[in-house]
């Protein structure tokens, strides 16, 4: 029930007291300010670890070939692992648990890519067609490379939009041949990728045209793979298949690490999203630690207050006060100053995540600092509570005063 | 002042009772010892009657008044408050009937300091749950009487005490109390502004308030119409003044 008389009562007293009003809000205040400060700057840390998986797929393999560390069967370590179209069929065939797969190739020397009089230098990837799945392409244009294409060695092209931009100045692209290394490629789609202007300034080709065209026979770079929704064991059983099998055909101990790099994102996506809730973990802790200190100052002040008061008490007790009016005085004093003041942190703390937000922009561990809605309001709960919390010893002691105490005179 | 048809109890001087007493008890524990304050007390005090308990420190007299303001409880014996018996009262209870029925002025006056004159004098009101603008009216009015009315904004520290002890004396009217308890009401006060405070007091007597005093001062005391004197927690003497 809203008595407005209550509220002047603790406004006069709130008025009468301004520096102890001052130093209570404070501590709680800083006490939100900080929680929100720290809820706000861990949000900013995940969305810094979620941007860095924004354009891969978090459920992808990459398999990169290296150099074999310990001698095998006879053959002395030391040994370059190159990866051939048929490791490609091996695993796109042999493996259970493979979604989409996808070999690189890497074609050796600077490359030039020209449309007209316009040459520039652009990242170029031969790819197979599921290579989309992996880079999340985002095709805005035509199509992306098909099994046509690889199986009948087509010189076809896709282009990132940046690539559109500065070679065709808003023209079409689709149907117009561009020049790799001199080498006319027909374009057939446009892309745009969240990767940012690297992604897309990036051409894919079929991976059959392009090593036939530059000399790479049935070579291989690399090869990337999805493992669909596997969980964190499963796709750690399939990376383990993956090695063997490699092994086997390559000759060489499947628990040589170095022969092959075997990168599983489920795994670091866990390992991230592990450490993104320890950290929110931490920072409730510490907040919530940092606000209980506030309350405890809340409480400490309100003690101090209620026994200064003492005599004004027994006065009202002998006036007609009941318990229950003075312990109410002081719990509304204590939920008013904690819920103003903690608005007051609130709004401050918000404030400083906007300044942090501003001061670091573009760093890529720590983005868009903030705090939602739902935080600013178990926040708010949490101010409340506190609040009634920190009043309620204080005024259970007020409650308790004996007018003939308070008010004996010495 | 005449005698009250309401009620059966009444004193030798037939006038209706207000308070009665009987073989009231009262000890506090002090550590391991407990102290008997009171020793059994008979008490008659009637409707209208200017009363004065006196006693040297120690003889009970602060005791007996905070028993008589339901500021304390009592162990043993019979108390009766204007036709009701009151005994381990709730402290809500207690509260209550010390708003409705007993004014307080006390030695050192004991005026909230950071509220003025008025807001001190409106308290008791709002305890009663009177409305903010009713209550300040009164207030006005009551101040007034007391001579003060020009005085109304003041703090409590920036009154004369004799002017503090006016605010008090409003304040324990404003709630047309039946009883007024006056602790050592002079007590701080030089002995000229001591005789204006009496003439306030006994002009409020004799608009029909009940009012007990206690002091230890024989000139303030020969001002009342009885004189009780306390002796180690017992009645020593009960005289008409």
């Amino acid at each position: 029930m809203f008595d407005l008389d209550v509220w002047q009562e603790i406004l006069d007293t709130l008025r009468k007291n301004k520096l102890r009003t001052a130093l209570t809000g404070f501590s709680v205040a800083w006490g939100i300010l900080m929680l929100v400060v720290l809820l706000g700057s861990g949000q900013g840390l995940a969305h810094g670890v979620e941007y860095g998986f924004r354009d891969d797929a978090t459920n992808s393999v990459f398999i990169r070939s290296g150099q074999t560390s310990t001698p095998y069967h006879g053959m002395p370590p030391g040994r370059f692992v190159q990866f051939t179209n048929e490791d490609y069929s091996s695993i796109k065939d042999g493996v259970a648990g493979v979604e989409h797969i996808t070999s690189r190739f890497f074609i050796p020397g600077n490359l030039t890519v020209a449309y007209g009089r316009e040459t520039s230098s652009y990242n170029v990837r031969s790819v197979h067609p599921d290579h989309r799945f992996l880079e999340k392409t985002i095709i805005t244009e035509g199509r992306f490379i098909n099994d046509t294409d690889i199986g009948e060695f087509r010189k076809v092209a896709v282009i990132g939009d940046r690539i559109k931009a500065q070679l065709f100045k808003g023209q079409a692209a689709i149907g117009e041949y561009i020049r790799v290394n001199g080498i006319p490629f027909r374009v057939v789609g446009v892309f745009t990728d969240e990767g940012g202007e690297n992604e897309s300034e990036t051409l894919y080709l079929p991976i059959s045209t392009a090593q036939r065209t530059f000399n790479g026979a049935n070579r291989v770079g690399m090869m990337m793979l999805t493992v669909g929704d596997a969980s964190v064991e499963q796709s750690k059983a399939i990376t383990a298949g993956l090695r063997e099998r490699i092994a086997a055909r390559h000759s060489f101990d499947p628990d040589d690490q170095r022969a092959v790099t075997i990168y599983n994102a489920v795994v670091e996506f866990q390992r991230f999203m592990g450490l993104m809730s320890g950290i929110r973990l931490f920072v409730w802790v510490i907040g919530i630690g940092t606000l209980l200190a506030g309350v405890v100052g809340v409480s400490n002040i309100m003690m101090i207050a209620v026994k200064e008061r003492t005599k004004e008490i027994g006065i009202r007790k002998a006036l007609g006060a009941t318990p229950w009016s003075v312990m109410r005085l002081v719990l509304q004093e204590a939920v008013l100053v904690t819920s103003v003041a903690g608005y007051f942190g609130l709004v401050a703390g918000v404030g400083v995540l906007q300044l942090m937000a501003h001061a670091i922009q573009g760093s890529d561990f720590f983005r868009n600092p903030e705090v939602n809605l739902g935080v600013a309001v178990s926040a708010t709960v949490l101010l409340v509570v506190a609040g009634a919390i920190a009043g309620f010893i204080p005024a259970r002691r007020a409650a308790a005063v004996r007018p003939v105490e308070a008010l004996r005179d010495e | 002042m005449g005698t009250s048809a309401a009620s059966t109890h009444t004193t030798g001087n037939g006038k209706a009772a207000m308070l009665r007493m009987s073989g009231l008890h009262k000890s506090y524990a002090m550590g391991a010892n407990t102290l008997h304050v009171l020793k059994g007390i008979d008490l008659d005090i009637g409707s209208g009657e200017l009363v004065s308990i006196m006693g040297a420190s120690g003889s009970g007299k602060s005791t007996l008044l905070n028993v008589v303001g339901l500021l304390d409880n009592y162990d043993a014996g019979e108390y009766v408050l204007d036709g009701q018996l009151v005994k381990n009262l709730s402290e809500t209870r207690a509260a209550i009937l010390r708003g409705q029925l007993l004014g307080f002025i006390f030695q050192s006056f004991n005026l909230i300091a950071f509220k003025t004159a008025l807001e001190n004098v409106a308290m008791p009101l709002y305890y009663r749950g009177v409305r903010r603008g009713e209550r300040m009216r009164r207030a006005a009015e009551y101040l007034d009487r007391v001579g003060l009315a020009d005085w109304a904004g003041h703090l409590p520290r920036e009154l004369s005490g004799g002017q503090q002890q006016r605010v008090a004396i409003a304040r324990a009217l404003i709630s047309e109390p039946k009883v007024i308890l006056a602790d050592e009401p002079t007590g701080a006060l030089d002995s000229q502004t001591s005789l204006e405070v009496m003439d306030v007091l006994r002009g409020i007597n004799a608009g029909g308030v009940t009012m007990i005093i206690v002091t230890h001062e024989r000139e303030i005391a020969a001002l009342t119409q009885r004189v009780i004197r306390l002796r180690d927690g017992l009645i020593e003497t009960d005289g008409r003044g």
